[in-house]
């Protein structure tokens, strides 16, 4: 019985009390974490590090921008998130071919989560895809289905959309990935695909990858993503 | 339809139906400026408050801001609606109403007998000329009751769902979590989990889990987890120990079928809960979950407003006389509740209505991490809740939701509101503190060795 409540959950128990309220370390360090969540969702995507990081692994990008042109604009107006603006939708369309699959880099809700792991993991599964794929895209101010725009108007058959989630205390730079078969507007969430919390203190780079490689094949053999794809995944033995 | 119209200056302000007159009468939301509802105006606000003002509540019983032929809330609300309850203010305006609700005459009794001929729409519409200190003000004085393995409501006491979420929902990682909140007097209102699985195992695996810790210790109070109703139900068929069924509702038919709901799946599992006989003090044996925005969100709003729609959720609620409703009021994120503001005005309107509508309301005080909100801002919602008599909080270990990434309030959140107001836990489950020592509680974790 010596054993702390923490060493079962990462959830903040055992914090002690001064009179009903928090001890003052730990009214600081919950004011840190909500501190680090909101700069996460305030900070600007950085494009030009991103691209240049990018070209250095010599993987070739396009630096996009959705309808919405500032963070208070975005976030009051999900539906501008999911949409380019004019000139990107126009210097895209200059692009157009017909690809297997193209990858997505939005901020989403945490422009952190993509400066740190967009890069690395696209290391790690593009070795993997002998697939014909567009050049990568970087979305500022995006949504998720900002995605279905672009693979439409690329003419990919897959888009693969890597995103910033919504910060939690402890996860300031989670990133997301969602996959769609076929992507057009109007597409919903239940024909997407998600792998989420890429992160240190998530899932690897190795492990995303690998979920991801199995799904992306699955999508292109199945030609569908959603539901049906995510019951067929699970009647697969589990990967390590 | 009806046209409503003010003069405010020179201009002449006008509004086809009661629905959207009830949309421009809102106060700002980003939530209705998303939805392309709001006033175009602050003036057009107040105008549209002041021809709101002016309608005779009778104009509500037969001017639907959903049509009856297509959807069946609007049914349940007009069909159960009680015209002998109705009498007392049958010949107000809203405005009147208004009146009526602050003065003497209206006493918690009144109020009470009151409800059932109080339409959600009616509700909507006068809290939306309610300063914050109206609304705290008439909901004081309503106390709404409700009992499974302990009594909820009671005067002069505060209840709190004990919120032991997990990222991976493990076992061990929730008991430790359910000690840490008995140990803060937190777990009366119920003990719920939100599972990150919405598989049948896991869920029934949590529900044993709950069950043998309850027994073990004795614990006077009622567990859930709140997977789909359907889950939920299945698990009943195969013996889980289900005390309170659970669901997320919302104030349409559209929406409701979105959450993959309706009136009579939801019928079915409240009598499924009823035939297990869990209860040992009282049968409420529904617990929902509401917030402003769900409809917008799944497109099933209608063209009416958040705040009309969250209303018509109680409506639905109070059908199926639940031990549980409370708004989950800043869960949904900053498109619909911008800030700390939209939050705190929110919160209690949600509580006012629910309560005018006879609900037991509680209130999840929370944000997200990309709302214009912080703790100050929840501190000064559930404090005014506290004034206003709120059933059950939430109690989270250190605020901090692991599962569901968001803030609500902690453990230390319910000492501090009852120390403040003098408030007990439901008494039943006081008592049995009152058995327990630290030690004793601390104990549970052996539980799990």
């Amino acid at each position: 019985m010596t054993k702390s409540l923490r060493d079962y959950t990462p959830a903040r128990v055992d914090l002690g009390r001064s009179g009903h309220s928090l001890p003052t370390r730990e009214l600081l360090d919950f004011q840190l974490a909500h501190a680090q969540a909101r700069d996460a969702v305030h900070l600007a995507l950085d494009v030009n590090s991103l691209a240049v990081e990018l070209n250095q692994k010599n993987i070739p990008s396009i630096a996009l921008a959705s309808a919405a042109p500032d963070r208070t604009t975005y976030l009051h107006r999900p539906d501008l998130g999911r949409q380019l603006n004019p000139d990107s939708r126009e210097r895209l369309q200059e692009l157009k071919s017909s690809y297997d699959a193209v990858f997505v880099i939005a901020d989403g809700l945490s422009a952190p989560a993509v400066h740190r792991h967009a890069t690395p993991l696209l290391e790690a599964i593009l070795p993997k895809l002998d697939w014909n794929i567009a050049p990568v895209t970087i979305v500022q101010q995006g949504r998720v289905a900002i995605g279905d725009e672009i693979g439409e108007i690329l003419g990919a058959k897959l888009a693969v959309v890597l995103i910033g989630e919504r910060p939690g205390l402890s996860s300031p730079d989670s990133l997301g990935i969602y996959l769609t078969w076929n992507p057009r507007p109007g597409r919903t969430d239940a024909e997407r695909n998600c792998i989420s919390n890429v992160r240190a203190e998530g899932l690897s780079y190795t492990l995303a990858a690998h979920k991801l490689l199995f799904l992306m094949n699955e999508a292109r053999r199945l030609r569908l993503s959603g539901v049906p794809l995510k019951e067929s995944a699970q009647a697969l033995p589990p990967h390590g | 339809m009806k046209e409503f119209s003010h003069t405010a200056g020179n201009i002449v302000y006008r509004f086809d139906g009661l629905k959207t007159l009830l949309a421009k009468a809102t106060p700002a939301r980003s939530g209705d400026h998303l939805a392309g509802l709001s006033a175009a105006s602050a003036e057009e606000r107040v105008a549209a408050q002041m021809a709101l003002s002016d309608v005779p509540l009778s104009t509500f019983l037969t001017e639907h801001v959903i049509p009856y032929e297509s959807d069946e809330v609007t049914r349940l609300i007009a069909d159960e609606h009680v015209p002998d309850a109705f009498a007392p203010i049958a010949h107000l305006t809203v405005g009147d109403f208004r009146d009526w609700l602050l003065s003497e005459q209206a006493t918690g009794d009144v109020l009470q007998a009151l409800a059932a001929g109080v339409t959600p729409e009616m509700a909507a519409a006068v809290s939306k000329i309610m300063r914050l200190q109206d609304l705290v003000s008439v909901a004081a004085k309503i106390r709404v009751v409700t009992r499974f393995r302990n009594t909820i409501g009671l005067p002069g006491r505060l209840s709190a769902r004990l919120q032991p979420n997990h990222p991976t929902d493990d076992p061990k990682g929730i008991a430790a979590s359910i000690v840490d909140g008995l140990l803060f007097g937190s777990g009366d209102a119920v003990i719920g989990i939100n599972p990150v699985s919405d598989n049948l195992q896991t869920v029934e695996g949590l529900l044993r889990m709950l069950d043998r810790l309850r027994e073990a210790y004795q614990i006077p109070t009622q567990s859930c987890v709140l997977a789909h109703v359907t889950t939920q139900m299945e698990a009943m068929q195969r013996g889980a120990p289900v005390d309170l069924v659970f669901q997320s509702i919302a104030g349409t038919e559209a929406a409701n079928s979105a959450f993959g709901v309706n009136i009579d799946m939801l019928e079915e599992a409240r009598e499924q809960a009823l035939r297990l006989k869990r209860g040992t003090v009282g049968n409420n044996v529904m617990y929902f979950e509401t917030g402003q925005g769900s409809a917008l969100s799944a497109n099933a709003h209608q063209g009416v407003d958040q705040q009309t729609c969250e209303a018509r959720a109680y409506g639905l609620a109070r059908h199926f006389q639940p031990m549980l409703v409370n708004t989950v009021v800043g869960f949904i994120g900053p498109e619909y509740l911008y800030d700390g503001k939209q939050i705190l005005r929110a919160g209690l309107e949600d509580h006012f209505c629910g309560k005018l509508l006879g609900l037991p309301m509680g209130c999840d005080i929370c944000y997200t991490n990309h709302a214009e909100a912080d703790q100050d801002d929840m501190d000064a919602l559930l404090t005014m809740l506290g004034a206003a008599g709120v059933n059950y909080i939430m109690g989270v270990p250190g605020a901090d939701d692991i599962m569901l990434n968001y803030q609500s309030t902690s453990f230390h959140d319910a000492l501090y509101l009852r120390k403040m107001f003098g408030l007990r836990p439901a008494p039943e489950f006081e008592a049995w503190l009152e058995t327990m020592s630290a030690t004793g509680i601390r104990a549970c974790v052996g539980f799990l060795e």
